[in-house]
């Protein structure tokens, strides 16, 4: 774990990408429990974003290492009926070397849990596939993917909250609405949150 | 009958700004808001408006607008000319506009965006808190348009004063701290970007300030995962062109950030071509 000044008033927290989601919740329930005032507690990858401090202590922080992650509690669940059709799905099989109804069984057998958000309100990167079924991005980005729809890129699951150009590889799609202003809190897939891709 | 603000002229791009959305950036929501947040505090502040009331920030040509209702109205951030009925208006003080007053903000001549605060603020729907326009994501108001009646709120108290801000225009020298990447680049990337001059790309926007100048060289080359970012961050893509974060900046990114500039006020303000310099190294 490494501590690391950003600007003024923000500080990085990098450990390794299993530690994040408990290094995550620690903070929140401290800043919960009025232990630590900051605005934003952002997850990354592999890091943990603290900004709007108004004393960016990093001693302080750095005496605050949370539980291992095997001691974290799984977040809420949430399931998302998901149409596995997605213009994709077939290069996907291919680079998974299955058949595309073992893809299927991967992907709706996969407990995810929501890593970080970004690109987009509402946008969570979903881990729980192992590494060798990551997939790359397409060369050429679709210009316009269709709200709801089910993609991978990297080693990440990811459901697009609103339409909008994109490059991930879609495999299905899904009714559900991710993002609602009007709903507290808005991101249905908020980070901490374990995901089941299910058959709709 | 509420009382509207009428757009006759909406300009290149007028947006409603207020001190934005903080606090959702863990859902990928950016903060927004005025990009020179202490000119919409001070236009707020001579309009008799709490510091975070909505009001309008224009780009480079200004806007025109009625007051069927008439009120008081407050113009600061870029140089421009305020009319108010064709009459020149002071810029440094709040001003009159009888009922059915046209107030005209003209191009401006020094700086890149004005502030205009409207006594009662401007009444749109906030969106998770907030009025203001985001244009990366598309939460909050549309951009304003030629023929849009924009609700205003209720005066809350009689005009104000503020105090003087700083002198715009000229070379633009923007403070900075180190990091959280500046390991990823070469020692002399980090020294050609304390010591040389970098232009403001006419491609900037709110998001945030393209810059040109020197390639910033990369020593470490692999893809940095995707981290949060803040207000100010100095991100350096693959073609080793500075882009500065203004308020509407994504939330994560995976470009290695070489360092923050730690007040974007003056950047905010910098005209396409106009030069920036940065100064520091404070880690």
């Amino acid at each position: 774990m490494h501590i690391r000044s950003v600007g003024a008033a923000a500080l990085l927290i990098e450990c390794p990408a299993d530690e994040v989601e408990a290094w995550r919740s620690e903070l929140w329930r401290r800043r919960s429990a009025g232990e630590l005032a900051v605005a934003e507690i952002v997850p990354g990858a592999c890091t943990v974003l603290l900004d709007g401090l108004a004393t960016p202590d990093a001693g302080l922080i750095a005496g605050w290492a949370p539980p291992p992650p095997a001691g974290t509690t799984p977040g809420d669940l949430v399931a998302i009926p998901t149409v596995y059709d997605g213009p994709d799905l077939a290069a996907v099989a291919a680079l998974w070397s299955m058949p595309i109804p073992m893809v299927i069984d991967r992907l709706t057998e996969t407990e995810f849990r929501v890593a970080f958000c970004g690109f987009a309100p509402g946008f969570g990167y979903l881990t729980g596939l192992p590494p060798e079924l990551a997939v790359p991005r397409l060369a050429t980005p679709r210009t316009s993917v269709p709200a709801g729809s089910v993609g991978l890129a990297g080693p990440y699951a990811g459901i697009y909250p609103t339409s909008s150009p994109g490059g991930w590889q879609l495999v299905g799609r899904t009714e559900v609405t991710l993002f609602d202003v009007d709903r507290d809190p808005p991101a249905l897939l908020a980070p901490g949150t374990t995901v089941r891709l299910v058959r709709a | 009958m509420t009382a509207v603000l009428e757009v006759v002229r909406a300009g290149a791009l007028t947006t409603v700004q207020d001190l934005g959305r903080p606090g959702y950036a863990h859902l990928g929501v950016p903060r927004s808001g005025a990009l020179d947040a202490p000119a919409l505090r001070r236009a707020n502040a001579l309009a008799g408006n709490d510091p975070g009331a909505a009001g309008l920030e224009t780009t480079l040509t200004g806007c025109a607008f009625r007051l069927p209702s008439g009120g008081v109205i407050a113009v600061t951030g870029a140089t421009a000319l305020v009319r108010v009925d064709g009459v020149p208006a002071d810029p440094s003080a709040p001003v009159p506009v009888p009922a059915g007053g046209l107030v005209d903000v003209g191009r401006a001549t020094v700086g890149v965006r004005s502030y205009v605060a409207v006594a009662g603020g401007l009444a749109v729907p906030p969106v998770l808190g907030s009025r203001a326009t985001d244009t990366l994501s598309g939460l909050g108001p549309a951009r304003v348009r030629d023929g849009d009646r924009l609700p205003l709120g209720p005066v809350v108290s009689d005009p104000g004063t503020a105090a003087p801000p700083a002198a715009l225009g000229g070379s633009v020298r923007l403070p900075v701290r180190l990091g959280p990447r500046d390991g990823w680049f070469t020692t002399a990337a980090v020294e050609t970007l304390l010591t040389t001059a970098y232009t403001v790309s006419p491609h900037s926007n709110r998001v945030g300030a393209r810059l040109a100048g020197a390639a910033l060289t990369r020593a470490d080359a692999r893809e940095l995962p995707s981290e949060g970012v803040v207000l100010g961050a100095v991100q350096v893509p693959a073609d080793g062109q500075p882009l500065v974060f203004l308020a509407d900046h994504p939330t994560t990114g995976g470009y290695p950030v070489i360092a923050v500039v730690t007040d974007v006020t003056a950047l905010a303000q910098a005209r396409p071509g106009s030069t920036v310099r940065f100064h520091g190294p404070e880690r």
